[in-house]
């Protein structure tokens, strides 16, 4: 027995020497925001591989990847620009960009890792392969006046959309020279609280927080400018309390209809993608954070704002409505599906768990330990428009 | 008698501020809200992000009683929500003070 015991252990140290062969397709990251690690994990076997510290102020953290999944570019609070090697589990590189950062893009041909910042206002482009600074665009929207960047989201040519919480605005920036951008800019409306590019990468959107309504902008016709639409969805009620900011992507879509958080209702609106109308309303518990569809599209899985982060719903795109209510936890921050959708990860923040439910029988499947967890990103994002 | 209408002043102030200071589990949920949910906006180490920064230094020269009110009734036309649901008025100066002073892990 003890011989059998000794020649496994030898076996497992002859596979940490000679590095095993394996792809990155299901693998991915959770930030931990309060201790500035992130844990390295594996969708198949539903664990951790790895964990690694040293990332600094990581609330608010998110990443995306290189095109080959391997990679992993983390944006800090504090500014910091990680890059992660996830296969051999190690910082590859890592430098502080800008005093306060709220996320990142990469773009259509990987080469090229675009920060976006609050402080100072502005987005900056770096070399992938090396995070070398190849040029910035500020967002001085007036003269001497800075906005803070949000909802910057890739879109085909090597260009860039966003959206400038002040400024009101939607920028596009063309780093097809990365070191010479060029941007062009459109109206959008009263302070842009996040943005997202749809899957196909033509159409982005810019949530509004100062007034009710979704700015709209056709990226393969930009000469007609930015339109509004959902315009008045409050239609004067008084707002509810919003103790957080919706978080828009290219998840929202599905089957044909963007599923949208309305600001101050606990609503989740629906759009007909064909003409922008408003089709339907769907009432929820809380005010929605994030609005995420199953990659299939036939559900939509809703987490809350304060107090209601121990919830979460699912709506049947095909019934229309909130068919599943959970109370999967305390803190819900964020939710990831797998590549095919069969599994979803919650972080559960307060709970200090990453928790795994089967999205056809809602059971728990697993679960795994992680210090404070907030955002989960898996390899897939690699191969996805606007992630 | 300026002088000792302001020591009366300062005497109330202080005597309401201990009168007023949550229990020691309490102390912990308050800090606890502040770092994780008034963090989304503020960030978690409180150096500002779509909200601004709440370090001593970017309070100093703002009244505590300005800034306990924005924190429990909200600020009209910014991103800034009414916390009254979660706090009384005295643990919403309470954080103010901790704020102003350094604000506890």
């Amino acid at each position: 027995m003890r011989l059998i015991l000794s020649l496994c252990l030898a076996l497992l140290v002859a596979a940490c020497a000679a590095p095993q062969l394996r792809g990155t397709g299901d693998l991915g990251l959770v930030i931990e925001r309060a201790s500035g690690h992130v844990t390295l994990v594996d969708t198949t076997t539903r664990q951790p591989y790895a964990r690694i510290g040293g990332l600094g102020d990581l609330s608010h953290a998110s990443a995306v990847y290189s095109r080959d999944g391997r990679y992993a570019f983390i944006f800090g609070r504090d500014g910091g620009l990680t890059k992660i090697d996830m296969l051999e589990a190690k910082i590859v590189k890592r430098v502080i960009q800008s005093g306060n950062a709220i996320g990142g893009s990469i773009s259509q041909d990987g080469r090229i890792v675009v920060a976006q910042n609050y402080t100072p206002g502005g987005i900056k482009a770096f070399d992938a392969a090396t995070l070398e600074l190849l040029s910035e665009v500020p967002a001085e929207y007036a003269p001497g006046k800075f906005s803070k960047v949000v909802g910057l989201a890739d879109t085909a040519g090597n260009k860039f959309a966003y959206a400038l919480f002040e400024g009101g605005e939607i920028w596009v920036t063309d780093f097809s020279d990365p070191r010479r951008p060029t941007t062009q800019r459109f109206p959008a409306g009263s302070q842009p609280y996040d943005g997202l590019v749809t899957p196909d990468g033509r159409y982005f959107l810019a949530g509004l927080f100062g007034e009710d309504g979704v700015a709209l902008l056709d990226l393969w016709q930009t000469e007609k400018g930015a339109r509004k639409i959902l315009e008045r969805y409050g239609r004067g009620e008084e707002k509810l309390p919003v103790f957080k900011m919706p978080h828009l992507r290219g998840w929202t879509m599905a089957q044909g209809k963007v599923y949208l958080p309305a600001i101050g209702r606990h609503e989740v609106l629906v759009v007909d993608v064909a003409t922008w109308k408003e089709v339907g309303r769907i009432p929820v518990r809380g005010q929605p954070v994030f609005v995420m569809a199953r990659p299939d599209g036939r559900q939509i899985w809703v987490n809350f704002a304060v107090p209601d982060y121990g919830k979460v719903d699912v709506i049947d795109t095909l019934a229309g409505k909130v068919v599943t209510q959970l109370e999967p936890g305390r803190g819900i921050l964020h939710m990831e599906f797998t590549p095919r959708g069969e599994n979803i990860w919650l972080s559960a923040r307060d709970d200090n768990k990453v928790l795994i439910y089967d999205t056809r029988t809602f059971n728990r499947v697993g679960e795994i330990a992680a210090d404070n967890p907030s955002g989960i990103f898996f390899t897939t994002r690699a191969a996805r428009i606007g992630f | 008698m300026l002088a000792s209408r302001l020591f009366f002043a300062l005497f109330w102030v202080s005597t309401a501020s201990v009168a007023a200071e949550p229990d020691v589990a309490r102390q912990k949920e308050l800090v606890h809200l502040v770092r994780q949910d008034c963090g989304s906006c503020h960030g978690m180490t409180l150096q500002g992000g779509l909200g601004p920064a709440l370090l001593p230094a970017d309070l100093r020269d703002k009244p505590v009683e300005g800034l306990a009110a924005t924190i429990y009734y909200g600020r009209p036309g910014t991103a800034m929500p009414p916390w009254k649901q979660f706090m009384s008025e005295a643990e919403a100066n309470w954080i103010v003070q901790k704020l102003m002073s350094g604000f506890p892990q």
